[in-house]
């Protein structure tokens, strides 16, 4: 009886070793999360196993259609929603709430309106290093991340008095100055005009150059994934949704969009995230007609066999 | 050719000047003119309808009757004034002369009695209506920011505030008087009963507006901003003070205003059944006194009503715009 125990005891403590080395590679361990949202018809199961394993000072680009959920993942991973299974790890401990060590820069800026964009980024300063900073030191960070997304001419001038590029870098800076171990994005260009997107991105690419952090980035742009990411994480439609490929970016840094245009690497990585996204998993648009109906049917069973 | 573009040069200078003079014209039309327009024409038809208007008192007034009157009233509060300044004076004679008398004398001295003059009624009126009000605001913020945060809080508290909030201020004044009655007993009362009378029936009727609005300018923070305090771990008194409070600081000042009015019509009914010395006071016992004058007079204190209430909101704006981040809800 003592001896079998022992035996099923070893056996279990080695794969549990196994699976330690698994984790411990992965800086971030986002571990087969399910989530299912409750709904007045039942529950609504929004993602399927989603299992992705991340690096240190690595930069992941989630891509989808609209609606597959990858906003839902980067709340997870953020803490604000908590997977119904499967869980995150950073680190090897277990998230479950919201932190400063995973810093969020929100899609619409979400800035206080009533506070300068200096105030703003003091918020977080302040909170983060309430008692490891002294009142220069704190504002000396302060100015240092704003500084380094070029907002130090505006640190005194509110959200509404500033454009809106100008307000997501402060919203970067925001979240920088929290010193995360993992920086969050959600959509943080997409409601920018493309020569802002642009000049954001290069931005983007110089700080990551500089701090080498580790960053999820939710995106609808293909040539954004390609140009800042090392890793495309591309989803399936939802519901239950899942990650459909993963396509590792080999580009050598630093990248130069002009440059990149005429890269058949480039190229070949952009023509794969589209051929995933508009072959793949087409998103059908369905129209309350008879004709597109029938087409849609027919499509979804090719998809099928596919 | 340089005569037709000197033509047509003159010509957009002249538009531009016509533009111009325009603006202005309906700017002075619109802030001006129009208004001065409206008030002119509701004075001719006051004056027609009230000719023809036959009370036991006599003719209803028209306006040169309340301006007579706005004269009178502002006389006898002069008048008042020097009576009250005479008997100190002659006070002060008294105590001085027995006191050289006999050293040993304590000095009484007794404020004077005499009647409150129009005016003072309206010092007591704004007094009472402000006390009332600040007692209401004390109580409705914290609790409609505490029911903002809870959901629960909320379920539970929003059907009395929707049952109680209809109420007329009426209705309550004959329980406030018993209670009032019953439970402030003292020798040396700091205030009238009839003075917290009014206040805590203002209070009460004052309460809900803004127990409504700042419950829903918390409840309607943006999510996104309320995911920056969750990640920034704020704790929550920080979370209060630095999101919450700022983010529903225009609707708690919508709903402040909109209390201060509904505490000033209360305050009029209150006082006239309170016997609380102030405005509604003076037009009841006007109505009581029943003077050829009297109307007029009540209807000089409805003109002041209208005026007082006017300004308390307009102090109460651009209390916001100083206050509020949010100039854009700040509008008339």
């Amino acid at each position: 009886m003592t001896t079998t125990n022992t035996i099923t005891n070893t056996t279990t403590n080695i794969t549990a070793d196994n699976n330690k080395m698994i984790k411990e590679e992965a800086f971030l361990n986002i571990s087969k999360i399910d989530m299912a949202f409750p709904t007045p018809s039942g529950s609504f199961t929004a993602l399927k196993d989603v299992d992705l394993q991340i690096k240190k000072g690595e930069f992941i680009s989630l891509i989808g259609h609209s609606g597959c959920g990858k906003s839902t993942v980067l709340n997870i991973v953020a803490g604000i929603y908590q997977a119904t299974k499967g869980g995150i790890l950073l680190k090897n401990k277990e998230v479950n709430e919201p932190g400063p060590e995973r810093a969020v820069v929100f899609q619409n800026h979400s800035l206080l309106p009533w506070l300068t964009s200096f105030q703003n980024v003091q918020l977080a300063v302040d909170q983060v290093f309430s008692k490891t900073m002294s009142k220069a030191e704190k504002k000396e960070w302060i100015e240092h991340n704003l500084k380094l997304v070029h907002m130090d001419h505006a640190m005194h001038k509110r959200p509404d008095e500033i454009s809106g590029g100008m307000k997501q870098r402060v919203g970067i800076a925001r979240a920088l100055a929290m010193q995360p171990e993992v920086l969050l994005m959600d959509e943080p260009f997409g409601a920018l005009d493309a020569l802002t997107r642009a000049h954001m991105q290069d931005s983007l690419m110089e700080i990551q150059k500089e701090l080498n952090n580790t960053v999820i980035m939710i995106t609808h742009d293909v040539d954004e994934a390609v140009l800042l990411s090392d890793r495309i994480v591309m989803m399936t439609n939802g519901p239950e949704a899942t990650i459909g490929e993963i396509l590792d970016v080999n580009l050598p840094h630093p990248r130069n969009r002009l440059a990149l245009a005429e890269n058949p690497e480039y190229n070949r990585l952009r023509s794969a995230v589209l051929t995933f996204l508009y072959e793949k998993q087409r998103k059908v648009e369905v129209m309350p007609t008879a004709k597109t109906a029938e087409k849609t049917d027919i499509e979804q069973q090719k998809n099928n066999v596919a | 050719m340089s005569l037709s573009t000197a033509t047509i040069n003159r010509s957009t200078v002249n538009e531009k000047m016509m533009k111009t003079l325009k603006s202005v014209f309906n700017k002075v039309t619109n802030t001006l003119i129009l208004p001065a327009v409206g008030i002119a024409i509701f004075l001719v038809l006051w004056s027609i309808t009230a000719a023809s208007i036959h009370t036991s008192l006599g003719e209803f007034p028209g306006p040169n009757a309340v301006v007579k009157q706005f004269s009178a009233l502002y006389d006898e509060h002069n008048t008042e004034r020097e009576k009250a300044e005479a008997f100190y004076d002659r006070q002060d004679i008294r105590n001085a002369k027995k006191l050289a008398k006999n050293p040993d004398f304590v000095v009484k001295t007794r404020s004077y009695t005499g009647k409150e003059t129009f005016f003072d009624q309206i010092l007591t009126s704004l007094i009472t209506v402000t006390s009332g009000f600040l007692v209401a605001a004390f109580i409705a913020i914290p609790l409609g920011i505490w029911m903002g945060l809870s959901a629960k809080l909320n379920s539970a508290i929003n059907p009395i505030v929707q049952i109680f909030k209809p109420v007329s201020p009426l209705a309550w004044l004959p329980l406030v008087t018993m209670i009032v009655s019953a439970l402030y007993v003292s020798d040396d009362p700091m205030v009238s009963k009839s003075f917290l009378t009014s206040l805590i029936t203002v209070s009460l009727c004052s309460l809900w507006p803004m127990v409504i609005n700042t419950s829903i300018g918390v409840s309607s923070i943006d999510s996104d901003l309320l995911n920056v305090s969750k990640v920034l771990r704020l704790p929550t008194f920080t979370h209060i003070k630095k999101i919450v409070l700022p983010a529903s600081i225009p609707m708690i000042f919508t709903g402040m205003r909109l209390s201060f009015g509904v505490a000033w019509m209360v305050l009029i009914a209150a006082e006239m059944l309170a016997q609380n010395p102030g405005l509604g006071k003076f037009v009841w016992d006007e109505f009581q006194n029943g003077s050829s004058d009297s109307l007029a007079r009540i209807m000089a204190a409805v003109v002041v009503i209208g005026f007082i209430g006017f300004l308390l909101d307009r102090i109460m704006l651009v209390l916001q715009r100083k206050v509020s981040w949010d100039k854009s809800s700040a509008s008339v």
